[in-house]
């Protein structure tokens, strides 16, 4: 228990100091689809180390393990975290390592971070409600003191919650599809031309 | 000078940083690894509890290869409603001579650490070559394959050996008889079960797949699930005797 909130201090001291690298820039966020990826990943981070160390405690414990909770977990850390600070790096790496003035497309990366974003959003929450509730239903008790369901019970309550798990993932995969045909005409054909909104002509 | 100069000391002399490293990941390494010098204190003293039979043993390495582990743990906590649930919560000495062990971390279908001798042979073999002619809304995949495929007698031997390197006290005379005693546990009519229930006492020598002929993956995997958590009596099993 007590090395568990130890456990807080590092992976948040690295979460705020990633947070704060940001002051007095924030308002990149909104023009730089990149960084957003970045910083959405440094905010997974804080929130599936924070949420590590909780389940370790045993109270907490006894009703996640063996249950999908964990699996939530694990995939706010793998997707949101490494996934999201990795696309972040490729967008930012490859045009360097191709010696590109910027990527092909800038919407593009905005479309690939709203779409894996929902797809995570979809995928941890499935994931936590089933888990929470397929340990609760484990445990629950009839008022005269039986198990109230048998196991195969909670494998079917688990059923629509696998649906939106498997939807997420599939937006998730969708966004790095984008991401891959992104950085693949990014080495082919490099920055696309800045189409300027057509300027307001003078009457005449 | 200040804690934040001090650091310094550590931060601009890659030499200093590394023995610092060192240091704390060997204090780390040390708090990990000493308890496991005492793991024979650890392991609760549990009659009953015996090597696999070479059959017991070709199943569990089919339980391994199948992945059976990533839906079906093999232990059952000390909570209320587990143990009303599963049975008796598992003792570490149930699992020493599992290498590696079958603990698992996910419980898409249910735990099979007592699994054994809970359902029929016949249930089994319904059961995995089809889980829904069973259990109408599982989830399970069938596994109707390991009822034509034969076990091979003449590799369990070297599996029996790696086990032994690993600490699974197997007597020369069971690695010399594996191939024989793993066509026999399948076969009470065969002239070596005799031999075989010395060798191994109180294991089940049955035709566990229903089936004549030599020994199937089947077999072997019934006969494995079959003896899970049925090693310890726990009519005398004295809770008392290993309280800590």
């Amino acid at each position: 228990m007590t090395f568990s909130i130890m456990l807080w201090m590092p992976s948040w001291g690295g979460m705020i100091n990633g947070l704060m690298t940001l002051s007095g820039a924030w308002d990149k966020l909104r023009t730089d689809p990149v960084l957003r990826m970045l910083v959405v990943s440094v905010a997974f981070y804080g929130m599936s180390t924070f949420e590590g160390p909780m389940m370790s405690i045993k109270v907490v414990n006894s009703l996640s393990h063996y249950t999908d909770w964990t699996i939530g977990h694990v995939h706010s850390g793998a997707l949101g975290w490494v996934g999201f600070v990795s696309f972040g790096a490729l967008y930012c790496m490859v045009p360097w390592a191709w010696n590109r003035k910027g990527l092909y497309s800038l919407k593009l990366v905005n479309w690939h971070f709203w779409i894996a974003t929902l797809g995570i959003v979809l995928y941890i929450s499935a994931m936590w409600v089933s888990g929470i509730l397929q340990g609760l239903m484990w445990r629950a008790y009839t008022s005269l003191g039986f198990l109230e369901y048998s196991f195969i019970e909670t494998v079917e309550a688990m059923h629509p919650f696998y649906i939106i798990r498997a939807a997420g993932g599939a937006l998730f995969l969708i966004g790095s599809l984008i991401m891959a045909y992104n950085l693949w005409m990014t080495v082919r054909v490099g920055e696309a031309e800045v189409q300027m909104p057509v300027a307001l002509q003078p009457a005449e | 000078m200040s804690f934040w100069t001090r650091h310094q000391i550590f931060e601009k002399n890659s030499i200093i940083l590394i023995v610092g490293i060192l240091l704390v990941i060997s204090i780390g390494g040390l708090v990990e690894i000493t308890p496991l010098f005492y793991l024979k204190s650890t392991i609760e003293a549990v009659d009953g509890v015996r090597p696999y039979t070479p059959l017991e043993l070709a199943g569990r390495n089919i339980y391994v290869r199948e992945g059976c582990y990533l839906c079906h743990s093999q232990m059952i906590r000390p909570l209320r409603d587990e143990v009303e649930r599963y049975g008796h919560f598992s003792l570490a000495a149930e699992s020493m001579y599992d290498h590696p062990f079958q603990w698992g971390s996910k419980r898409t279908g249910p735990d099979l650490a007592r699994v054994g001798a809970k359902y029929s042979d016949e249930w089994h073999v319904t059961h995995l070559t089809n889980p829904r002619a069973i259990v109408p809304q599982s989830v399970m995949p069938g596994y109707s394959f390991l009822a034509h495929n034969e076990v091979d007698p003449d590799t369990i031997a070297d599996h029996m050996r790696t086990q032994r390197a690993v600490g699974v006290p197997y007597t020369d005379d069971q690695i010399a008889n594996a191939a024989a005693d793993l066509k026999a546990q399948a076969d009470p009519d065969n002239p070596g079960a005799d031999a075989f229930s010395k060798r191994y006492a109180k294991a089940a020598v049955r035709n566990f797949d229903g089936k004549a002929g030599t020994p199937t993956e089947m077999d072997a995997l019934i006969a494995y699930l079959q003896m899970l958590g049925t090693l310890v009596d726990f009519k005398i099993y004295n809770e008392k005797a290993n309280l800590r």
